[in-house]
C-alpha cells in the first residue's frame, strides 16, 4: 500500500483514494492516420515495465478526480514525488534529455 | 505424577478471582490471569492433542506463540475458533475448548497405530505409498482427511465485528520487553508520535518470568511498571497490549491485530465493540525489539507430553504459579536453563540437570544449583525419553566433549518431567518480511539481525542476539540515542544499569547423539508439529534436496500454525551437518506475513456484506418490493429481474411481460443506467473525438446513439446520449460501464486535450428513469403531460423534450432499446417512486406491466441491440457489430479507436462478427456461451467458429432465438452451424440478428 501526495490537495493520502491510471506522458501521435502499424501499435500496446524510476499517472478518484504524475520505483515502491500533469512534464523531459 | 500449583511472589494470576471452565467436556478450576496452557498444566492435564503424522500423544511444550502442539477448537457453533495455541488463549470465567486431534478420540488414536510403524513413513510417504491406481485416490484421501488435519472452520457466519485503524506516526516500537519499553521510553522523552505495540496482555517481555534482575536498583517488574507509568504520562505515546505485529511490507506500513475482547467470557464482551481491531501503522522509524525464543533440543522421543522448553517451565512457575512436574530433568548447552533449573529446585521440585557441556556453566551459577540441592550431571545428553502419554523418564549418554558423539552410557533417570534449552532463537520474523536476511551468529548460535538495521528499521535488544540483559540495554540504548540524533533529537541521558554476569560460552549442538545412526534410534522431533524427526531431514538430503527450501518442502519442516518458531534452527542445523556445509551457508527458509495466523474477520474488517460490495437501490425500490419483484445485482445495483405473479416462475413472467410490452404497454425502472452531465463550449468536440460516431449536427431537442471505442478500436461501451443546448449533454453509459466511463472522459480531457472547455458532473444518483414502452406509451405520456406535443410528428424518434410530467420538472427522451414506440421519463430522483407510481396508475387502463432486466434483455435481442460485456468482449470492432454506421470516418479529429480500425489485423477478413441464430428446432434454447462448429463431426480438437452470446425463447415469436459471434458471420446467412454444449449437437441457422420488425415502424410509430 502506498501514500501518494495529491498535488492539488496537498495532502499525502492512503492508496485507497487513488487510481491507477498508467504510464505518463505516452504522446498520442498528433495525425495518427500519417503512423504507420507499427508505431500506432507501440502507442497503443507497448509500455516500459522498467526495474526502477517510472513515471506513471493516478488519479484522484476519491478526491479531487484530478490526474497528475508520480514518480515511483517499481522496486521499492518509493516515491519521489508527485506533480500536476504539466509540472512532471518538463522534470520528466529533463531527465530524458 | 505432573503439575500442580506453588505460591509465588509476583506471580501473574489473581487468587482471589478462580474461573471454572471445559477442556474436552471436563470441567476444571483455574485463576483469573492463567493461559489455558497454564490451567491445564495446573490441573495435571497434558494429554492436549495427537501428532500430524504418526498420531503421537502430545502436550504443552511452550508458553506463547512458539507453540507447535497444544492446538485447541475455542468454544462452539458461530463463536468457534480453531487451532489456537493454549498458551495464548486467555482463560474467562466458563470458556469452553477441545482438543482438535485425536481419531476416533484423544485417548485413543487410529493413527497412533500407524505411529508404531512410523520408520516405514518417510517424507513423501503418502505420495509415495497411495500413488497407485489414481482412481482409488479418492478413497484414501476421505480416511486419510478425516484421521489428519486440526480443527474445523466455523460454518456460522460470524457474530462479532472487526474494524481497521490506520495510524500515521514516527515510531512503532515491536515487542514490550525491556529493550521495547526502553526504546519507547527514549523516543517519548524526545516528543516523537510513539506507538509500542506487543502480543502478550502484559508488557514486561521475559522480566515477566525472570525475576533475579535488577534494572537501576529496581527489581524486573518494578522497572516494568516504572516505563508503563512514564509512557502513560507522555501524550505522544501510545502503548497497546494483545496487539500483535504480524507484517512488516514496503515503506514500514506494518500490519498488527490487536484482541480487543477475546479475553472476555462470550456473555461479557460488548456488542457494540468489535472483537479485533486490525491496525494498519505506518512509522517513519520501526524499532523491532521482538526479542528471542527458547527452542527445545532434538533428543530421542523428545515428544513425549512432558517435555517441554526450559523457558516454558520457567514461566509457568514464575508467572503462573503452576510447577510443570515434581522431578524434573533438566537438559541444556547453555547458562540461561540454569534459572529455570534454580528456581524450581528453591520451590521443592526435584531437579536434575544435565549439560552437554563438560564445564558446565560458570561457576557461580553451578555453585547455586549445587546449594540449592540440583544434581548437575556435566557432559551428558538425553538419548531417549521414556514413557508414552506421559514423561516416565530419561535415558542418558556420556558425551564427547568435542564431536558430537556419545563416549558412554549415563544413568537412567526416573523423573515425570524433562525441560530443554538449546539456545536463543532471535525472533527475526519481521525484519526478514520484506527482504532483511538474517545473519548467523557462531557465538550466540541463532540467526539475528545485523546491529544496523536498515531502511528505516532498527534492531534492539535479543532480536541482535544479546542474551544478556545489560547488553541488551546498553546496545538499544545506543542505539535509539543514535537514530535520535539523526533525527536532531537532542541527549537521551544514561542507559538503565544493570549489573553484567560471567556467562561460559553455550555448546554447539542441536541434535543430541544417542549413538545409533541416524534413523535406527529413537524418534527424535525437529517440528512437532509436522512430525519431521531429524531422520526425515537425513532422508531428504540423501534424496538428493540441496536447497534448504526444498528440505523445507519435501519434509514439511517449519509449516504450519507455528512457522518453525522452535524448529527451524534445529532442522537447518541438522541439514547442514548432513551436507557437511556451515548453518551459515546453508541459511534460512524464506520469512514471510503472518507472523502468527490472523483471523479472517481482522484481515476483512468492516468491508463485509454491503460494505464489502455497495448495494445501490433505486429510488423506486420501494414499489418494486411492493410488486414481489425477484431481483439480480447489476454493477451494484438491485434491479428487478422479473415480476413474478402468484404461481409464476421466471419464464412464465417474462412470456408475459414480454407480450405485455409489445401489445400495449410495458414499463421499466432505467435508473440504473449511467448519466453524465457534459458541458461547456466544447463539449460537442469532446464527444467527436470520445465517440465513433459523429455530432456535430445534432441539434438541441435531439438524441443519438453512441459507440465509445478505446484506442484499439473496440467497443467498450454505448448509450444514448442527448442534446439539451448547444453546449450542454446528457450522456447515457450502461449500468455497469458508469464509472469507469466517467473516469474514460476525465483522463482524455486531462491528459490529452486540457484544452478543451467542458466539464463532466455524474448524475447517475439525480435522475431517476422510468421507462414507458408499447404501443400504448404514447397515450399513457399524454395522460401524464400537458405542455409536451406528443403527435408522432412533433415529437420524433429519438428527440428529447424538457416538460412537465406529473407535475415534476422531466427530461423525456423518445427512445428505445425495444423496438417499441417508447419514452423515457427523468426526474429528480427524489420523486422517482412517485413518478413511477404516478405512471402505473395512468397505464391502469392499458394493463400497463412492469418488467425486469430479463424481459428488457429478451426485446432487445428480438431487435439484435447489444449489449456491450455480453455480445462483446473487448475484442469487437463496430464492423464485427455490423455497426460501421456508428463510425464517423470523415470526422476531421482522428477520434479515439479511429486509426486501429485500419490496421490489417482489424480490418481483415476471418474475424468473429455479429449475427442472429434460429435453431433448427424451435423449442430448443441454446446454451449461451456454447462453442460453434462447422460440422456436426468434427473431431477434438475442433476449429471453434464462435459462441452463443445471447439466448431466449421469445414470446412474441414463438420460438427460440439468438445471437452469437461467427467467424466471418456477415457473408454466412443461411448457412447451418452446429451449437455443442453439454454434450451435445444443435443445428441452427445464421440469420440477421433482427429478429423482429427490422424495418423498424413499431418504434417509429
Amino acid at each position: 500500500m502506498l501514500v501518494i501526495t495529491c498535488p492539488y490537495c496537498q495532502e499525502a493520502r492512503e492508496e485507497e483514494e487513488f487510481s491507477y491510471a498508467g504510464e505518463a506522458y505516452i504522446a498520442r501521435p498528433a495525425v495518427p492516420e500519417e503512423a504507420d502499424d507499427a508505431t500506432w501499435g507501440d502507442y497503443v500496446f507497448h509500455r516500459k515495465n522498467p526495474r526502477g524510476w517510472h513515471w506513471e499517472q493516478w488519479q484522484h478518484v476519491a478526491g479531487c478526480r484530478k490526474v497528475f504524475a508520480v514518480k515511483r520505483h517499481t522496486v521499492t515502491y518509493e516515491i519521489a514525488g508527485s506533480w500536476t500533469l504539466a509540472d512532471g512534464k518538463a522534470l520528466y523531459l529533463k531527465e530524458q534529455a | 505424577m505432573s503439575g500442580y500449583r506453588i505460591h509465588r511472589p509476583g506471580e501473574r494470576i489473581n487468587r482471589q478471582k478462580p474461573v471454572s471452565f471445559q477442556f474436552d467436556n471436563v470441567q476444571y478450576k483455574a485463576f483469573s490471569g492463567d493461559t489455558l496452557a497454564s490451567a491445564l498444566l495446573a490441573n495435571g492435564v497434558r494429554l492436549i492433542g495427537r501428532s500430524f503424522k504418526y498420531g503421537r500423544p502430545r502436550g504443552i511444550v511452550g508458553f506463547g506463540a512458539e507453540e507447535p502442539n497444544a492446538l485447541i477448537q475455542l468454544e462452539t457453533g458461530a463463536h468457534t475458533v480453531p487451532d489456537l495455541k493454549a498458551t495464548q488463549v486467555e482463560l474467562y470465567q466458563g470458556l469452553l475448548a477441545g482438543s482438535t486431534t485425536g481419531y476416533p478420540s484423544l485417548d485413543f488414536d487410529l493413527k497412533g497405530l500407524l505411529g508404531k510403524f512410523g520408520r516405514f513413513m518417510p517424507p513423501g510417504f503418502y505420495y509415495k505409498t497411495f500413488m497407485e491406481p489414481v482412481k482409488a485416490w479418492p478413497v484414501y484421501e476421505k480416511y486419510i482427511r478425516k484421521a489428519a488435519g486440526y480443527g474445523h472452520a466455523p460454518v456460522l457466519p460470524d457474530p462479532e465485528s472487526y474494524d481497521h485503524l490506520h495510524h500515521h506516526i514516527d515510531v512503532l516500537v515491536v515487542g514490550g520487553g525491556a529493550a521495547g519499553l526502553w526504546a519507547a521510553t527514549l523516543a517519548g522523552r524526545a516528543g516523537l508520535k510513539t506507538l509500542l505495540v506487543d502480543e502478550q496482555s502484559e508488557m514486561g517481555g521475559w522480566l515477566l518470568t525472570e525475576r533475579r534482575s535488577r534494572i537501576d536498583g529496581l527489581s524486573g517488574m518494578d522497572w516494568v511498571n516504572q516505563r508503563l507509568a512514564e509512557l502513560a504520562s507522555l501524550p505522544n505515546v501510545s502503548v497497546l497490549p494483545r496487539t500483535t505485529a504480524f507484517a512488516l511490507h514496503d515503506l514500514n506500513l506494518v500490519q498488527a491485530v490487536e484482541l480487543l475482547q477475546d479475553h472476555l467470557p462470550l456473555t461479557e464482551r460488548n456488542a457494540a465493540l468489535p472483537r479485533q481491531r486490525l491496525h494498519k501503522i505506518r512509522a517513519h522509524q520501526v524499532i523491532l525489539a521482538s526479542g528471542a525464543i527458547e527452542r527445545p533440543l532434538v533428543f530421542g522421543y523428545n515428544d513425549v507430553p512432558g517435555v517441554m522448553t526450559a523457558a516454558a517451565g520457567h514461566s509457568y512457575l514464575n508467572r503462573y504459579g503452576v510447577a510443570v512436574g515434581r522431578e524434573v530433568l533438566v537438559q541444556t548447552q547453555n547458562d540461561a536453563a540454569y534459572e529455570a533449573a534454580l528456581d524450581l529446585a528453591q520451590c521443592g521440585v526435584k531437579v536434575m540437570l544435565a549439560d552437554a557441556r563438560q564445564g558446565g556453566a560458570a561457576a557461580w551459577r553451578q555453585q547455586a544449583l549445587k546449594s540449592a540441592g540440583v544434581e548437575l550431571l556435566l557432559g551428558h545428553g538425553i538419548a531417549k525419553v521414556l514413557g508414552d502419554k506421559s514423561v516416565s523418564g530419561a535415558q542418558l549418554v556420556k558425551l564427547d566433549g568435542r564431536n558430537n558423539q556419545v563416549v558412554g552410557s549415563g544413568p537412567r533417570l526416573s523423573v515425570d518431567t524433562v525441560l530443554s534449552s538449546g539456545g536463543l532463537t532471535s525472533t527475526v520474523h519481521l525484519f526478514c518480511h520484506n527482504g532483511g536476511r538474517p545473519v548467523w551468529n557462531q557465538q550466540q548460535l541463532s540467526f539475528v539481525c545485523p546491529d544496523e538495521g536498515r531502511d528505516n528499521i532498527a534492531c534492539v535488544g535479543a532480536i541482535t542476539g544479546r542474551w544478556e540483559l545489560s547488553e541488551a540495554l546498553g546496545q538499544t540504548h545506543a542505539a535509539v540515542a543514535a537514530l535520535l540524533l539523526g533525527h536532531g533529537r537532542g541527549s537521551s541521558g544514561n542507559a538503565p544499569s544493570v549489573a553484567s554476569e560471567e556467562v561460559a560460552a553455550p555448546r554447539a549442538i542441536f541434535r543430541l547423539p544417542d549413538g545409533k545412526p541416524e534413523g535406527h534410534g529413537a524418534k527424535a522431533f525437529v517440528d512437532y508439529q509436522n512430525d519431521v524427526a531429524a531422520a526425515d531431514i537425513h532422508t531428504a538430503i540423501r534424496e538428493n534436496y540441496r536447497s534448504i527450501e526444498h528440505v523445507k518442502r519435501y519434509t514439511a519442516l517449519g509449516f504450519g500454525t507455528d512457522q518453525g518458531k522452535l524448529s527451524n534452527i534445529n532442522g537447518f542445523a541438522i541439514a547442514a551437518e548432513a551436507l557437511g556445509k556451515p548453518i551459515a551457508e546453508v541459511g534460512t527458509t524464506t520469512y514471510r506475513p503472518s507472523y502468527t495466523p490472523v483471523t479472517f474477520g481482522a484481515l476483512a474488517g468492516p468491508h463485509v456484506g454491503e460494505t464489502f460490495d455497495v448495494r445501490r437501490y433505486t429510488a423506486m425500490h420501494a414499489s418494486h418490493d411492493a410488486r414481489k419483484a425477484e431481483y439480480e445485482v447489476v454493477g451494484q445495483w438491485l434491479r428487478p429481474w422479473y415480476f413474478p405473479k402468484p404461481g409464476e416462475d421466471l419464464h412464465a413472467a417474462v412470456n408475459r411481460e414480454c407480450l405485455a410490452t409489445r401489445n400495449s404497454v410495458g414499463v421499466m425502472d432505467a435508473s440504473t443506467l449511467g448519466k453524465i452531465d457534459v458541458k461547456g463550449p466544447d463539449a460537442r468536440e469532446f464527444l467527436n473525438r470520445i465517440y465513433s460516431n459523429a455530432w456535430s449536427k445534432l441539434d438541441p431537442g435531439k438524441c443519438r446513439y453512441g459507440l465509445m471505442l478505446d484506442e484499439n478500436g473496440m467497443v467498450m461501451d454505448d448509450g444514448v446520449t442527448a442534446c439539451l443546448a448547444d453546449d450542454h449533454f446528457h450522456m447515457t453509459t450502461t449500468t455497469g460501464g458508469a464509472a469507469r466511463v466517467y473516469s474514460w472522459l476525465e483522463r482524455w480531457h486531462q491528459t490529452e486535450w486540457p484544452e478543451l472547455k467542458v466539464r463532466f458532473t455524474t448524475t447517475t444518483d439525480h435522475w431517476a428513469t422510468v421507462a414507458v414502452v408499447g404501443p400504448n406509451s404514447r397515450q399513457v405520456l399524454q395522460k401524464l403531460c400537458t405542455d409536451i406535443d406528443f403527435d408522432k410528428d412533433a415529437f420524433k424518434f429519438m428527440d428529447g423534450r424538457s416538460g412537465t410530467v406529473a407535475g415534476l420538472p422531466a427530461r423525456v427522451f423518445r427512445i428505445s432499446f425495444s423496438g417499441e414506440l417508447a419514452y423515457e421519463i427523468n426526474v429528480d430522483a427524489n420523486y422517482g417512486r412517485y413518478m413511477w407510481e404516478e405512471v402505473m396508475k395512468a397505464g391502469a387502463a392499458f394493463n400497463i406491466t412492469p418488467y425486469g432486466t430479463e424481459t428488457m434483455h429478451v426485446l432487445r435481442a428480438e431487435k439484435g441491440f447489444i449489449i456491450v460485456g455480453q455480445d462483446t468482449d473487448g475484442s469487437m470492432s463496430p464492423n464485427d457489430l455490423a455497426m460501421s454506421w456508428a463510425v464517423g470516418m470523415k470526422k476531421p479529429f482522428s477520434f479515439l479507436g479511429k486509426r486501429s480500425l485500419l490496421r490489417s489485423h482489424t480490418a481483415g477478413e476471418g474475424r468473429k462478427q455479429l449475427v442472429g441464430l434460429l435453431p433448427l428446432d424451435p423449442k430448443v434454447v441454446l446454451a449461451e456461451g456454447a462453442q460453434i462448429l462447422s460440422n456436426t463431426d468434427d473431431t477434438v480438437p475442433a476449429a471453434m467458429q464462435g459462441h452463443v452470446t445471447s439466448s431466449y425463447h421469445s414470446a412474441f415469436l414463438g420460438r427460440s432465438i439468438a445471437m452469437a459471434v461467427l467467424k466471418d458471420g456477415s457473408k454466412r446467412e443461411g448457412d447451418t452451424v452446429f451449437v455443442w454444449a453439454h454434450g451435445k449437437s444443435v443445428p441452427a441457422q445464421v440469420v440477421s440478428s433482427v429478429f423482429v420488425d427490422k424495418e423498424g415502424v413499431r418504434q417509429h410509430a
